[in-house]
């Protein structure tokens, strides 16, 4: 029972369990695309799972399957977010509760019905877990509300509004409501299938000219809920890595603003093209204020680890060292200065050079190039949390520089690797020649990825061997279950063990 | 950690070879299979796309049983431009297209009244090279799919043979039938019934070359080469290849875009691109390793002979 409790209670068992069931649903159904056909593992698992592999449901599974690892990636933050941001006790159960529950039935009847036949039932609790999701996001937004005054902050150093609002639990809480609003347009097509609406996958649809208003929309959910997801995350590493002072004064107001602006700019896809100029403002103000952080905490990490380090006027070369003296807490950043190369340039690029480039290559090599460069933003923010997760757990020493240098070289060799791949023909014009091209690119990726995936099998196995001891590492991480850092306000109702409260959730 | 990083520096510099791989010369593979050959395709109601729309197309046509080889391609080339409907231009061949309309579409490019490109004979990737003023075909390649063709040149080809390029939905009748499979001949795919993605391995060790990327059209028919026993491809009509191999443009010229789209994936492409509704665009004047085409016609019902009885 008190595993049962370690894991479905406690933040950071609840954060282990989602990472646990993503790597699973990951190490499957990796085995049903790509090179693992030709290998003959795809129909291995077929046919020890039993699966139904309908070929003209293709396009279902894939949006089924993507559709659970986002709840238990959504599932993760929400976990994180409400263990950092000052809220009532009660409140932050009942939101880890609901979310629980509703990402592992979206998880487990969503793939049921996908890959094991379907079952209506099964489709029909997808969307209850998935409605649990949305309710417990409704009461995140409830439990955020920035004008609540015992949440102003109590430190000036954090950025506010003149009354002493809190501009962090603001930006949380424009997130949140435009995640929820953003899940609507999904919802909405969603309830349109079958009647009016049919399932496509968006990246066969890039050339059509006349895309209908349901397209359009679930077009623009799935760019605004990978974009909001990553502002999320932004805002937890920011107050991870102790983010205040004149940087956290500039980016906040840019990332509500910018947040608003990129929402509003998505959601009006669906009846103007001028929404583009509006996610491009948008997305100016959200990265700037990920500039914010970047410079913020590279200064701070520089400045602490110089101290540790025992550099009283360090050099140039000393300052390097100490800014790469902790790869965990470089590694975030680091990885969102990584992205701007494989995809926000990525992006741009594609968006100024459509005409000259993109469009005079045939559609199928378009394709690569745009679910690359989304798949590689989903997997940077998957990179993030489990750095985060590893110093939650008190990784230390050498486990803690190899976990961190391993998930960052392994992973940006990889991302790098695909974004050439995908952009192929951009360096050797014809295809006749790409041959080498695609080999090394391909060897380079499963190489990093290859990497990155014996180390979580490796950390992955050695929780779950912790779990088996009586007193291991669980029992202390069930203890002291929130994770420890500095919070924007200390209201005094915030206050976190259970121990201080009493049984009828107030405090004693 | 850093001999990992220069054993990757090592892996990367030495396979990052961007010299053409070309094959020359190959053996012949006699399949069987006559790439003059036709075939029906009855006139009636079938299942469109991937979301099988019931659509009908209310006349018979005929469909060439395979792609258009390299050898009949090199001889109409030949032929054309002893007539002089094709010219040559920098090692292209091109020729005249009346344009496109215009609709002032997003991205929708203007394609006027003009030479086009119609077959970069010299550029590395097709197996038609012209020698002394002919068009000849290197050896062992002339019963595979002729590659490097643009839209314009596959029109082109099909108008001076008194043809056209099947529209989509001929195209995706005459691949699937009345059915709702996934692929032309059903809805499994393995190694041996066509050549995409995951059947290069045995092409390679069969046809020689460094890649053996297009296969001889016709090939996989239920025959045995050597070890390597093949499945018959051929559609409900009885056309082989239609997906797999190489990609095929078809006629359509479609309101608001520029594109032509082509159908059926190819040696390089995964499975999903192999499906009956897979789908593929790029301007008319594109063309690649992987692109050919196949032609249509109007089915003509022969006249039956009267027999006349002398009393």
């Amino acid at each position: 029972m008190n595993r049962f409790n370690y894991l479905f209670t406690s933040t950071k068992g609840l954060i282990l369990t989602a990472i646990a069931l993503v790597s699973i649903v990951t190490a499957v159904f990796n085995t049903l695309s790509g090179p693992m056909v030709e290998w003959g593992i795809r129909d291995l698992t077929v046919k020890w799972l039993g699966m139904d592999m309908n070929p003209a449901e293709r396009a279902g599974r894939i949006i089924m399957l993507y559709h659970t690892i986002a709840m238990a990636v959504v599932a993760i933050e929400v976990y994180m977010m409400t263990s950092i941001i000052p809220m009532r006790k009660h409140e932050q159960k009942n939101i880890n509760m609901l979310v629980t529950v509703g990402y592992i039935t979206a998880m487990v009847f969503g793939l049921g019905f996908a890959y094991w036949g379907h079952n209506f039932t099964f489709h029909g609790l997808f969307l209850v877990g998935q409605s649990l999701v949305f309710f417990a996001g409704i009461m995140l937004a409830f439990a955020l509300n920035p004008w609540k005054k015992e949440y102003y902050v109590t430190d000036k150093a954090f950025a506010h509004f003149k009354s002493g609002m809190d501009m962090e639990r603001m930006a949380f809480f424009v997130m949140t409501v435009a995640m929820l609003i953003s899940a609507g347009f999904g919802a909405v097509t969603g309830s349109f299938w079958a009647n009016g609406h049919e399932t496509f996958l968006a990246e066969d649809l890039i050339r059509n000219p006349d895309k209908t208003g349901l397209q359009k929309a679930i077009i623009g959910h799935l760019h605004i809920m990978l974009t909001l997801i990553a502002v999320s995350i932004t805002l937890i590493v920011g107050r991870w890595l102790e983010f205040k002072g004149l940087f956290h004064k500039i980016a906040m107001p840019l990332m509500i603003i910018g947040t608003l602006i990129i929402s509003g700019g998505v959601w009006s896809v669906v009846w103007t093209h001028l929404a583009h100029t509006f996610i491009y403002i948008g997305s100016v103000g959200v990265m700037l204020s990920a500039l914010m952080l970047v410079i913020f905490s590279w200064k701070k990490l520089i400045h602490d680890n110089s101290i540790a380090l025992g550099y009283t006027n360090p050099t140039l070369f000393q300052k390097l060292k100490a800014l790469l003296s902790d790869p965990l807490k470089f590694g975030p950043t680091w990885q969102m200065v990584f992205m701007n190369f494989t995809v926000s340039g990525i992006g741009i690029f594609m968006a100024v050079k459509l005409e000259q480039i993109f469009r005079v290559w045939p559609a199928r090599e378009e394709r690569i190039t745009l679910t690359g460069h989304w798949h590689i933003l989903a997997a940077i923010i998957a990179t993030i949390i489990l750095m985060y997760y590893a110093d939650i757990v008190g990784m230390k020493g050498k486990t803690r520089k190899w976990f961190g240098w391993i998930m960052i070289i392994g992973s940006d060799v990889a991302f790098a690797s695909m974004t050439i791949f995908s952009m192929k023909t951009l360096f050797v014009p014809e295809s006749v020649a790409q041959q080498g091209l695609m080999n090394t690119t391909m060897i380079l990726a499963d190489f990093g990825l290859g990497s990155l995936l014996v180390m979580m099998a490796i950390f992955l196995g050695w929780k779950l061997f912790d779990l088996f001891k009586g007193e291991g590492t669980w029992t202390k991480e069930a203890k002291n279950s929130e994770l420890e850092l500095e919070r924007t306000s200390n209201p005094v109702l915030n206050i976190r063990r259970d121990n201080e409260f009493n049984s009828e959730g107030g405090v004693k | 950690m850093k001999k990992i990083l220069l054993l990757s520096l090592i892996i990367a510099f030495y396979g990052c070879s961007t010299e053409p791989i070309v094959n020359t010369e190959i053996e012949f593979v006699n399949t069987g299979v006559d790439p003059n050959g036709w075939v029906i395709v009855p006139a009636g109601i079938f299942n469109y796309g991937m979301h099988n729309k019931v659509v009908e197309i209310n006349y018979d046509f005929e469909i060439m049983q395979t792609h258009v080889t390299n050898q009949q391609f090199a001889e109409y080339l030949n032929a054309a431009l002893a007539k002089g409907s094709i010219f040559l231009e920098n090692g292209n061949v091109m020729g005249a297209h009346p344009g496109d309309p215009f609709d002032g579409y997003l991205h929708e490019w203007k394609i006027p009244a003009g030479n086009y490109l119609h077959f970069p004979y010299s550029k590395p990737g097709g197996q038609i090279k012209l020698i002394e003023n002919k068009f000849v075909v290197d050896k062992g390649f002339e019963n595979h799919p002729v590659v490097m063709v643009t839209w314009f040149g596959a029109k082109a080809y099909a108008d001076f043979k008194g043809y056209r390029l099947p529209l989509e939905k001929e195209w995706a009748k005459a691949a699937r039938g009345t059915d709702t499979r996934a692929y032309p001949w059903g809805d499994h795919i393995s190694a041996n019934i066509t050549n995409y993605g995951s059947s290069k391995n045995a092409l390679q060790k069969l046809l020689g070359g460094n890649i053996a990327r297009t296969a001889p059209v016709g090939y996989y028919n239920g025959n045995k080469y050597g070890d390597y026993q093949t499945e018959d491809n051929r559609s409900p009509c009885g056309a082989y290849d239609m997906g797999g191999n190489v990609w095929q443009w078809v006629g359509d010229d479609y309101p608001d875009v520029h594109y032509r789209y082509l159908r059926g994936g190819s040696f390089t492409n995964y499975e999903y691109d192999l499906f009956v509704w897979g789908r593929n665009s790029a301007g008319p004047d594109y063309y690649d390793f992987n692109i050919g085409f196949r032609c249509a016609r109007d089915f003509v019902k022969p006249i039956p002979t009267e027999t006349i009885t002398l009393e």
